[in-house]
């Protein structure tokens, strides 16, 4: 089985975000971009699905700030192949341009599932697999949290809210957009990381089919006005600590 | 842009199994408020099953695709039948909600239609010919403002964004009946799995401590359990907490959780996202703990504190152990 893992970086949600001199983007210079926490998911189920039926795992993304360490983080971790497509990706990539892109690669590549993170967090115009998929003219669905071959089938479960899931039973090729792999995304020592480094071995191709995609145009990002929001509780933590439980007592819920 | 659609909009109704969601009569209410602005008319898309359906009056026009293959849900079906039925509504505007309907399908169906999506809607509005969309990128830390020109647009939008009321109403829809042919669905249903019961129910409980990625590992559980055993107390946990395996899914509160209401709910190493807020944002008193002053959960605590969960869980164990 051929399976891609489309990954992308994204802004660092623990840092303070800014907002650019246009008031359209983040300013991005300062802030640290990480691997999707949710692509690291479908990785994981990818290279899990390798290890229990076979199969082949490419790795393939834009080229944005600090790729090549998730790259190699993802081979150290067991894919076979991992590719960037190289063009102008400093800024804002929209999601209908990220899908253009990637279905003109995979256009040229034999896959049989591509998995990607069920969102990711300035998903402004939409999630990647839906789009990948109608890009690619193939079936596709989103918030999986279960993939199971079956013959040349794959059985996948979709959470549909509130812990009740559905299966569906599918022909590939098909786009997942992964919520959870059926485990938590593996630990790879830093050693390896460094080794698959000194290896080399990231595949660069030119992205093409990107211009000219239609995408909501940005008019002003900002921080939500606060509506009033939290009374702070400042102090030592523990005044900070009286008072919480002194809150919940005022609530009749602590019987001392 | 050249604008060839109608200025009708269309609601997709999001019923898979159980009652119809509350999500879809907040668009059915958001969405008769935009098609006036827009001179046109409200659609409402019923796929799967007509069950229920004589709930949705608010709308103008009800269209109901059923078909075997497209209960109680089926992305590949849905997006088939959808397609058909879009396109001979030639819409200016659908409407889904961030839930599996909306991730599945406001993408792919902008994407068929040649227009655009836009996700995490929390507001809409019409501005001359342009219809204007707020959405909440970056966990709910910031907003964009953005234009979706004048085609067609396929939003999905959070849940809570818009009042219920509004959209009820058994008014007197024209209903259309549509034919679905599936032989382009290869896709097929095998099970609804109803979740795990547990002896635990945090739904129950008035009290919840609830815990964050803030916790750092597994092994620190430990502390905030002591704290939640100390009151007598479940613990319950936003979904990273589960997905790490560190507790059972019947912990987990939001979207994908259980959504709970208790008298007080104590947020630790939370930081608010909207998935997790759709779950716990009625709590009666919110209280929570995170180092990230930004972090967007003191938008919708009542009292916060920047105090290290670690300084603040083991004082409050002192306080309430004693
Ligand atoms: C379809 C879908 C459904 C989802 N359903 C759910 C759901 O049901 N429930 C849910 O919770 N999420 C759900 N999510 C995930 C959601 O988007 C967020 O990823 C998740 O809620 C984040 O959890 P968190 O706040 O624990 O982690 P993070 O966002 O990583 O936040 C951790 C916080 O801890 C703070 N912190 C760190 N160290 C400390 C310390 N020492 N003391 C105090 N604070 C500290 C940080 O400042 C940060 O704000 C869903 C996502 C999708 C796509």
């Amino acid at each position: 089985m051929k399976i891609v893992v489309a990954m992308r970086q994204i802004a660092d949600l623990v840092e303070e975000l800014e907002i650019d001199s246009d008031g359209v983007d983040i300013d991005r210079e300062f802030v640290k971009f990480v691997s999707n926490e949710w692509d690291e998911a479908a990785l994981e189920e990818a290279l899990c699905l390798k290890e229990a039926h076979g199969g082949e795992v490419t790795v393939v993304g834009l080229d944005e700030v600090d790729f090549d360490q998730s790259l190699y983080g993802a081979l150290a971790k067991g894919a076979d192949r991992a590719v960037k497509l190289t063009g102008d990706f400093d800024g804002w990539t929209s999601t209908a341009s990220r899908a253009a892109i990637l279905a003109s690669w995979l256009g040229e590549n034999q896959f049989d599932l591509v998995l990607t993170g069920v969102q990711a967090a300035d998903d402004l115009d939409g999630q990647l697999a839906g789009i990948l998929g109608a890009r690619l003219g193939v079936a596709h669905a989103a918030v999986v949290v279960g993939v199971e071959p079956e013959g040349d089938k794959v059985k996948i479960t979709q959470e549909i809210g509130g812990g009740t899931t559905i299966t569906s039973l599918a022909a590939m090729p098909l786009v997942l957009g992964i919520q959870a792999a059926r485990q938590a995304p593996r630990y790879v020592p830093i050693s390896r990381i460094r080794a698959s480094m000194a290896a080399g071995g990231i595949e660069e191709v030119a992205a093409s089919g990107g211009d000219n995609i239609a995408q909501p145009k940005v008019r002003r990002l900002y921080a939500p006005e606060s509506k009033g929001g939290a009374t702070m509780i400042t102090g030592k933590p523990g005044d900070v600590a009286a008072k919480i439980v002194e809150l919940i007592r005022s609530k009749g819920l602590i019987n001392s | 842009m050249p604008n060839n659609t109608s200025n009708d909009v269309v609601v997709i109704s999001e019923k898979i199994g159980g009652a119809i969601p509350d999500a879809t009569f907040e668009l059915l209410g958001k969405g008769k408020e935009i098609a006036a602005s827009l001179g046109g008319e409200l659609h409402c898309v019923v796929v799967g099953t007509a069950d229920g359906s004589d709930a949705l009056g608010a709308c103008d026009h009800l269209h109901i695709v059923e078909g075997s293959l497209l209960f109680p849900y089926n992305p590949q079906g849905w997006e088939d039948a959808l397609r058909g039925v879009l396109a001979e509504i030639n819409p200016r505007l659908v409407l889904t909600s961030t839930g599996t309907v909306g991730l599945d399908l406001a993408g792919s169906l902008a994407s068929y239609l040649g227009g655009v999506a836009a996700s995490y809607v929390v507001d809409l509005a019409v501005e001359g010919s342009s219809v204007i969309c707020t959405s909440q990128l970056y966990g709910g830390k910031l907003m964009a403002e953005a234009d979706l020109g004048d085609t067609v647009a396929c939003l999905s939008v959070i849940p809570g964004s818009f009042p219920v009321e509004a959209g009820r109403g058994s008014g007197s829809a024209a209903v259309a009946k549509h034919d679905h042919d599936s032989s382009n669905v290869s896709m097929a249903h095998v099970s609804l799995n109803e979740p795990e019961r547990s002896g635990i129910d945090i739904t129950a409980a008035e009290l919840l401590v609830s815990v964050g990625r803030g916790i750092g590992g597994q092994s620190n559980i430990e502390m905030v359990q002591e704290l939640a055993d100390a009151l007598g107390v479940p613990l319950s946990a936003s979904r990273p907490i589960i997905d790490q395996g560190w507790l059972p899914k019947y912990h987990q509160v939001g979207k994908s959780g259980k959504k709970v209401k208790p008298k007080v709910y104590l947020a630790l190493g939370i930081s608010g996202a909207p998935e997790h807020l759709e779950g716990m944002r009625s709590a009666e008193l919110i209280i929570a703990c995170n180092t990230d002053a930004g972090a967007p959960i003191f938008e919708v605590a009542h009292y916060g504190t920047t105090v290290d969960l670690f300084d603040l869980v083991p004082e409050m164990i002192d306080l309430v152990g004693s």
